[in-house]
């Protein structure tokens, strides 16, 4: 009860945020740290449940933002439908990508994933409607009725996907799903035997995974108004959508909100105070620094402040 | 659709030369990963490093890059030997669990680090080298031009991977290094310490990527974020060989070296497609046949 009490309440700081603050600068930065949140709630659920990293995060998100920029090239659909449209391509993407190599040990799946991302990037580069190698510029339509400014909707719209992706990945944390993925996580051979389903279990997790992380990036191309393939396949979102996690915690679906809160707010203020190089290496030094010296992240060293007393 | 046959010659001559560069530039990673099953995604990050060091070295001394790429090889055997160390004490000592996502995860953080290290100390600029060899090439079959820098690449490679497949064969702690990577426990009842020759072996593993970075700046200028495309490249040839055969190496890299040549210079694909035929390999051959062309 609590959660929902919680959840209802973000939403509605969200809508009174929107309705008070006039700073536009503030709703670029918080839309980024949404979507952070939304991909690494998304990337837990593969790689914090079932231990199967992903450095793939940008092969589904792009793929998400390019569903959206041609659909609303081809038929000016409006934002929902753009967004509906590419969970589902990103979700059979994940579907196919772990039927192709979810068989294999955790490694090799890893490394099929950057593969992925390849290839995306590729096919997009050589695709001449969606606009190639140089991008596709797209006029934002009028913002919809309650909403004075397209970037305040967008805002708006990551919040809810936000909650929403942390309402799916706590339902599966909690079911029988999130016990078998964690039964996978321990040793493999030991829950095929006990009887889970271990590829089935796989699969929908990666599939839901991916759906999210298209979600993430279908409003991308309004964002910037822009889409191009070089940044849209950023190896920096695998990135980003991995340290949060190891960041906050990969075992509660409270890890990933923290992780993405934390890293992906520092790393507004170090761009835009420092340098774009810092933040990278920022991200790379606090990665490793979480993984050897408390590999349970923030919400493990809490657990273990508090069961001390 | 079609490729003219002289085109094609020439892709195919150029697609061997590579090749063998591709091949030795895994052979690292043919140890690190392929025996030693440490997920170590920084190995083409360090080989950049390797030739940033390479390029420092050649300012300074004026030698050529290869007997620059030699020289560093002690330095970076050491510095493999401590990221093993490092390695084994923070993650496979604590088990199969800690040493897999947090693993990964490790070796991407190092990889990142090295990558905007560099873009700090020496800007995303490319870097090259100067040798008399590079910018010359030469004529075969009377029209097919080989630039001269492929060829001497070729060769080192060539040295590289016979002296590496002889020396796990031949040399005693060349096959201890095979007998950890098939039963480290039978290895641990013969009174041997796995974690000794594994140190080693990724001694060995890192010296070997500093040779390829030297390789590396001698075909092309080098960037920081290099690292990136020969993640795939690497990994490709490794499992494409069937991890740890040191001639599936050489057959892999072959394989590549040619495909992304042909693609290269095919008309209706060109550089644009290049880069995803390593992947597509990769890809295709994880979900046919995992255990590689030469598994066991």
């Amino acid at each position: 009860m609590r959660f929902w009490i919680g959840a209802a309440l973000v939403l509605v700081v969200l809508g009174a945020v929107t309705a008070t603050v006039q700073y536009e600068y503030f709703f670029f930065a918080g839309y980024t740290v949404l979507m952070f949140i939304v991909l690494s709630t998304a990337w837990n659920i593969l790689g914090g449940y079932a231990g199967y990293v992903n450095f793939g995060t940008p092969a589904f998100f792009g793929l998400g933002a390019y569903t959206a920029a041609v659909l609303y090239k081809a038929t000016a659909a409006p934002l929902v439908l753009q967004i509906a449209a590419a969970a589902v391509m990103a979700g059979a993407l994940g579907f196919g990508a772990g039927l192709l190599t979810l068989r294999l040990r955790g490694i090799f799946f890893a490394i099929a994933t950057i593969a992925l991302t390849v290839i995306m990037e590729t096919v997009f580069i050589n695709w001449r409607y969606a606009g190639g190698a140089t991008g596709l510029q797209l006029l934002r339509p009028p913002p919809t009725a309650p909403f004075d400014s397209y970037i305040k909707m967008l805002f708006v719209v990551m919040g809810i996907s936000a909650v929403v992706s942390v309402v799916v990945a706590r339902y599966i944390e909690r079911s029988w799903l999130g016990r078998g993925l964690r039964a996978i996580r321990d040793s493999e051979e030991a829950a095929e035997a006990s009887g889970v389903p271990t590829l089935r279990l796989k699969l929908f997790a990666c599939t839901v995974s991916g759906a999210l992380m298209g979600v993430a990036g279908a409003p991308m191309p309004m964002y910037l108004s822009f889409i191009e393939p070089a940044s849209t396949f950023n190896l920096n979102y695998a990135v980003g959508a991995l340290a949060s996690p190891m960041i906050g915690g990969t075992a509660h679906w409270l890890g990933p909100v923290i992780g993405a809160a934390v890293l992906s707010s520092l790393q507004q203020i170090i761009t835009v105070t420092v340098s774009n190089e810092m933040n990278v290496l920022l991200v790379g030094v606090v990665l490793v620094v979480f993984v050897v010296v408390a590999p349970d992240g923030i919400v493990g060293l809490f657990r273990r402040l508090f069961s001390r007393k | 659709m079609g490729i003219p046959l002289d085109l094609l010659l020439e892709a195919v001559l150029f697609g061997i030369l590579l090749g063998g560069f591709y091949a030795a530039v895994s052979m690292g990673l043919s140890v690190s990963f392929g025996l030693l099953d440490v997920p170590n995604v920084a190995h083409p990050a360090i080989m950049v490093f390797g030739s940033y060091c390479t390029y420092l070295v050649v300012g300074r001394l004026g030698i050529d890059p290869i007997l620059a790429g030699v020289l560093l090889t002690p330095a970076f055997f050491i510095l493999g030997m401590a990221v093993y160390r490092f390695y084994y004490e923070t993650f496979e000592k604590r088990g199969r669990r800690e040493a897999g996502v947090r693993g990964i995860a490790f070796f991407f953080g190092l990889a990142l680090i090295i990558e905007v290290g560099l873009i700090l100390g020496f800007g995303v600029d490319q870097r090259m080298v100067d040798a008399p060899y590079i910018g010359r090439s030469m004529t075969f079959f009377s029209d097919i031009r080989v630039p001269l820098r492929m060829l001497v690449a070729f060769g080192v490679a060539l040295v590289l991977t016979i002296g590496l497949t002889l020396y796990m064969s031949r040399t005693f702690t060349g096959r201890a290094i095979k007998a950890v990577a098939q039963d480290e426990v039978a290895l641990r009842l013969m009174g041997a310490n796995p974690v000794r020759i594994k140190q080693w072996a990724f001694g060995i593993a890192t010296a070997a990527s500093v040779i390829a970075g030297s390789m590396l700046i001698i075909v092309g200028p080098v960037e920081p974020g290099m690292d990136r495309v020969y993640i795939g490249r690497t990994f490709a040839v490794v499992v494409l060989a069937g991890l740890g055969s040191m001639t599936g190496t050489v057959f892999a890299g072959l394989i590549l070296g040619i495909s992304e040549s042909i693609v290269l210079m095919h008309p209706g694909l060109g550089a644009s497609w290049a880069p995803a035929v390593s992947f597509l390999l990769l890809l295709l051959m994880l979900g046919v046949r995992p255990q590689g062309l030469f598994g066991r």
